[in-house]
């Protein structure tokens, strides 16, 4: 099973949810479907419509920056981190009308 | 019978719970809430009893809080509050309502979603964004945003929206069809004197009594309408700024409310002067009356935020601003003479006042 290490800042708005979690290979995307069943919620807070990862977090997988297709093998470590560009701000950047 | 008069604060780094009595002079802060959230708007969802909050965080994105112990626990959800895989991307809630058994939620980039199961799930309000002038819709400095929602207190098939900068807005069927409500309302930054949407409404709210009487704070004027929008009379004269954001209305007198002029749009939008006031009329804006006993009269350069104003509902009414460097001044004498509530919060974004009887 790969491992996903969620931050504390998502974690303290999702009862119930662990910091780090057990999920089957794949992709990120996957990997935030199966997440989604383990902690009814969390997609919402990690994707935006498109769907597309959020502006301000970040994903690595083994330690190389990672996308929604990013490949995700057996023994993989998935981080998801805000992103510093994040913590100043007090709402994301603003789309098109 | 005891009283418990809550203050619901929202800021640029969350939310925070004021408590008093009835006697409303002295303060208890509980917070933060939503840590490192923007709130928008909070407010009481009449039917649970259930405090909301909208906003946004800069990591997560936007959603619909909710609290139903007044603070001790909250939730939330975003689930269905999008325009879809190919639509815009909704930035944060702006204002959040509960009325006739639903919740509404006001969004930027501007749009209405409702949630019939106690906010659990969202659902778009289409016909306002189908409304063929949207392609034409404007930001304000704020965004593009539906920063107010008014329910009809009886008729759960009316309901006034207002967004910045294309104006109110108002739907009789539902929120299938909508109309513009504009006439009369300037917008001098536009060379069209009588354009039918794209004036810059900064604070709608819905004068206390049966008549559809409204009123609005606007980028270019205050006004009144007494015909639920259709036809607006300015009622600017006697302030001295038409510009400002936040307006609120007494609870049972529909001819009282109260405004905070700032200097002007092109100034630094602050209290006109340095000096701290607030403003009341008690005819229907024939007439305006300064109020500042209380409040800083030298270099006090406050700027309130169009949420950030509220009345509570007992007698004499309460009122309450808070200010963009993080203070809430309080009136228990409706506006006679104000002392500060609370001091060194975040940067307030909005205020409301919530009475518990009992």
């Amino acid at each position: 099973m790969a491992t996903v290490v969620l931050p504390r800042s998502l974690v303290a708005i999702l009862p119930g949810a662990g910091r780090r979690l057990a999920v089957s290979e794949g992709s990120v995307a996957s990997v935030i479907d199966e997440l989604e069943t383990l902690v009814p919620g969390v997609r919402n807070r990690l994707c935006d419509a498109g769907p597309t990862l959020r502006q301000h977090l970040n994903v690595f997988v083994d330690g190389q920056r990672a996308g929604l297709e990013t490949r995700v093998e057996a023994a993989s470590t998935i981080y998801i981190i805000p992103a510093v560009s994040g913590g100043s701000r007090s709402r994301p950047a603003r789309s098109p009308p | 019978m005891s009283q418990r008069c809550l203050l619901l604060v929202g800021t640029k780094k969350g939310a925070f719970i004021l408590e008093s009595d009835g006697a409303r002079d002295r303060w208890e802060v509980r917070g933060p809430f939503i840590e490192s959230w923007g709130i928008h708007d909070l407010s009481v969802d009449p039917g649970s009893g259930a405090i909301l909050a909208g906003g946004a965080s800069a990591w997560y994105g936007p959603a619909v809080w909710q609290s139903p112990d007044l603070g001790a626990t909250w939730s939330h959800s975003s689930e269905g509050l999008t325009y879809g895989d190919d639509g815009p991307k909704v930035a944060t809630v702006w204002n959040v309502i509960g009325a006739h058994g639903a919740l509404f939620a006001g969004v930027e980039p501007a749009g209405l979603f409702r949630s019939d199961d106690a906010g659990a799930t969202w659902n778009h309000v289409a016909g306002l964004r189908a409304h063929p002038s949207r392609p034409e819709w404007q930001p304000g400095n704020g965004g593009l945003i539906c920063h107010t929602i008014i329910a009809h207190p009886t008729d759960a098939d009316r309901m006034w929206v207002a967004m910045s900068a294309v104006g109110t807005f108002e739907t009789r069927d539902g929120g299938v069809t909508w109309e513009p409500r504009n006439k009369g309302v300037r917008a001098d930054f536009q060379p069209d004197p009588d354009l039918v949407f794209g004036q810059c409404v900064h604070k709608l709210i819905r004068a206390a009594g049966e008549d559809d009487v409204l009123l609005q704070q606007n980028h270019c004027g205050v006004y009144r309408s007494a015909d639920g929008g259709l036809i607006w009379d300015e009622i600017t004269t006697g302030l001295p700024s038409e510009f400002g954001f936040p307006m609120v209305g007494h609870p049972r007198d529909g001819s009282t409310a109260w405004v905070i002029p700032l200097d002007g749009a092109d100034k630094l939008r602050m209290m006109p002067g340095a000096r701290a006031a607030v403003w009341r009329t008690s005819d229907a804006g024939g007439s305006w009356s300064r109020l500042d006993r209380g409040l800083p009269k030298d270099d006090a350069y406050l700027a309130v935020l169009r949420e950030a104003m509220a009345v509570d509902k007992l007698d004499p009414v309460g009122v309450y601003f808070g200010t963009s460097s993080g203070r809430i001044y309080g009136s228990a004498d409706e506006g006679a003479s104000w002392s500060v509530v609370a001091d060194n919060l975040p940067q307030i974004w909005s205020v409301e006042a919530h009475v518990i009887e009992g």
